[in-house]
């Protein structure tokens, strides 16, 4: 850890969270579940009800004032993304509804243009369902095939093994930078450098990465790099897509409709370009804002001061976790962003997390949408807790004692 | 029911460490699958059927506890009872645990099933709950797969 980083007002910051303050079942909420969905602090909630309140109309339409002022704010929002990210140009930087519709557009478009049948579509063994299911519906639709790139038993993707698996048919790798199950921060940078060598595009999920690590896409060299709102203390129903300016510019649209055009007759339509072209109808107007907002506060923040914070959590709950007698943590990387997933001897992870939900605990229970992952260390589902900046060590005492009158009552 | 311990009873624990009727009948008349798609729950039940009783059942799968006691608690409830009677314990086990009986009804079929009360004020363990029934009535039906989707 950087001495020289102020560390967070975690009592401050926790007053911007009126969530945190809620009684469930008679106990204090408790929400460690961030990697399902970040909690919103109070200056985002307001901004946004501030535009629905005072400013609420359409974008990028007529001449009105208020017309212009959304406009300036939506696409102020989308500045805030481009130098979050470091992105070069706005034109880069794609609305969409969440990660998940980020990667269909990319399927959708750059994959039909690229894809042919008895290519090959390499994915890393630990994605999220988001970024396995829309190749593979575009695999059968083309004729071509998904291979996997095989991770350790510590959750580590293995990089000397893309030397075999990309080919001369390999037309894209799909990589998650953080795992939503394992908590593993994967070399992307490496990984994408090997990808390059051979010509291969790369799209990284970032979903989980970009809460918890500074994000550069011009350093990693992504070609795509797509990330939800939602896990960013921002809302749900925004997500973006980052591309490439040449990959955008080659793309054909997705959606077809309003907003995306340049002209319209019934002989022929003309588009837009990026990132016009690939966001056809009114957008959620104010979760874009709100993501801006978010940003603003996580930047406030420091992302330096967030990540000494979070792991330094991480590395007490993963101490307390890891003395519980019978439980077992999947997922030891090297580099952890703060997730923890894992199992208990006897006690399946519904189970654990109902009880765990009667002590006021939130956390999730289940595959994670990710049933490769649970298939590749032969557990139906597992529990898993995730740590945000406005955790505290007293709350993963609670975890622990909650997990330890589980399995006293299951004894 | 605030706390969920309530219904953690102790032979729910119990049928859960050691489920009844487990396993797979060889050479059976009725067969089902049960999956529960969003928490991977899967169940297999085998039952022999003759002259409209149910001779033997057995269950196997993965689960959690309320799933596999259910599961064991069923196929000791309906062993012996005519197909009918089975039916019309399913019936008011799904009308139970998912709070849809008029208030006083009685359930005079199900006995300790009624440990499962419980369930319906956890509203994301009902299909837990649920599935063996859900699957024993595809069984019985002569489907092979059940889902509670």
């Amino acid at each position: 850890m950087n001495t020289a980083v102020q560390p967070l007002d975690v009592t401050a910051i926790r007053r911007d969270f009126p969530l945190l303050s809620r009684v469930l079942n008679g106990k204090p909420v408790i929400y460690l579940d961030s990697a399902v969905s970040g909690q919103m602090p109070l200056p985002v909630i307001e901004r946004m009800t501030k535009y629905e309140r005072e400013e609420h109309t359409n974008v990028h339409r007529g001449v009105s004032t208020l017309s212009q002022e959304a406009t300036d704010h939506f696409e102020a929002a989308r500045e805030k993304v481009r130098s979050f990210i470091g992105a070069g140009s706005i034109k880069e930087i794609i609305w969409t509804r969440g990660t998940t519709e980020a990667i269909n557009l990319v399927a959708q478009t750059f994959g039909r243009m690229t894809v042919k049948a008895g290519d090959e579509i390499l994915l890393s063994g630990m994605e999220h369902h988001a970024n396995i299911v829309p190749w593979q519906m575009l695999a059968e639709e083309k004729g071509a095939s998904i291979k996997v790139i095989p991770m350790t038993d510590a959750g580590e993707l293995i990089p000397e093994a893309l030397d075999e698996l990309i080919t001369n048919r390999t037309k894209l790798l799909g990589v998650v930078h953080v795992s939503n199950v394992l908590g593993t921060v994967n070399s992307v940078k490496e990984i994408i450098a090997k990808a390059h060598a051979k010509g291969v595009p790369v799209l990284v999920d970032g979903a989980q990465a970009v809460p918890h690590l500074k994000v550069d896409v011009k350093d990693l060299d992504a070609d795509f790099y797509v990330f939800s709102g939602h896990k960013l203390s921002g809302p749900t129903g925004i997500g973006v897509l980052y591309g490439k300016l040449a990959h955008l510019e080659a793309m054909p649209p997705w959606h077809g409709g309003g907003s995306m055009i340049r002209s319209v007759t019934w002989e022929k339509t003309t588009y837009l370009g990026a990132p016009g072209k690939f966001e056809a109808g009114t957008p959620p107007i104010a979760a874009a804002i709100g993501l801006g907002t978010a940003i603003d506060y996580l930047t406030a923040l420091g992302f330096d001061r967030i990540a000494a914070y979070e792991h330094e959590l991480l590395a007490y709950a993963t101490e307390c976790l890891a003395r519980i007698p019978g439980l077992r943590i999947l997922g030891t990387a090297r580099e952890k962003a703060s997730v923890i997933s894992f199992v208990v001897e006897g006690i399946h992870p519904h189970d654990l997390g109902s009880l765990l939900d009667g002590e006021g605990v939130v956390v999730r229970a289940g595959h994670h949408c990710a049933q490769p992952v649970m298939a590749r260390f032969n557990v139906p589902a597992t529990t898993r807790a995730s740590f945000a900046y406005f955790n505290t060590r007293q709350e993963v005492d609670v975890l622990v004692s909650a997990i330890l009158k589980a399995i006293e009552l299951f004894k | 029911m605030s706390d969920p311990r309530e219904l953690y009873q102790q032979v729910i624990l119990e049928h859960n460490r050691k489920p009844r009727n487990f396993g797979k009948l060889e050479g059976c008349t009725h067969h089902a699958e049960g999956h529960n798609p969003l928490c991977g729950d899967q169940l297999e039940l085998t039952l022999v059927i003759e002259d409209g009783l149910v001779k033997d059942i057995k269950f196997q799968g993965t689960g959690c506890a309320i799933d596999v006691s259910s599961a064991s608690l069923m196929t000791g409830a309906v062993k012996g009872k005519s197909v009918a009677e089975a039916e019309a314990m399913a019936e008011q086990f799904r009308g139970m645990v998912r709070g849809e009986l008029e208030p006083g009804t009685q359930t005079p079929l199900l006995g300790k099933l009624t440990l499962f009360s419980g369930v319906k004020d956890l509203p994301s363990r009902v299909k837990c709950a649920v599935l063996p029934w859900a699957t024993l009535h595809a069984a019985l039906k002569g489907e092979e797969e059940a889902s509670t989707e």
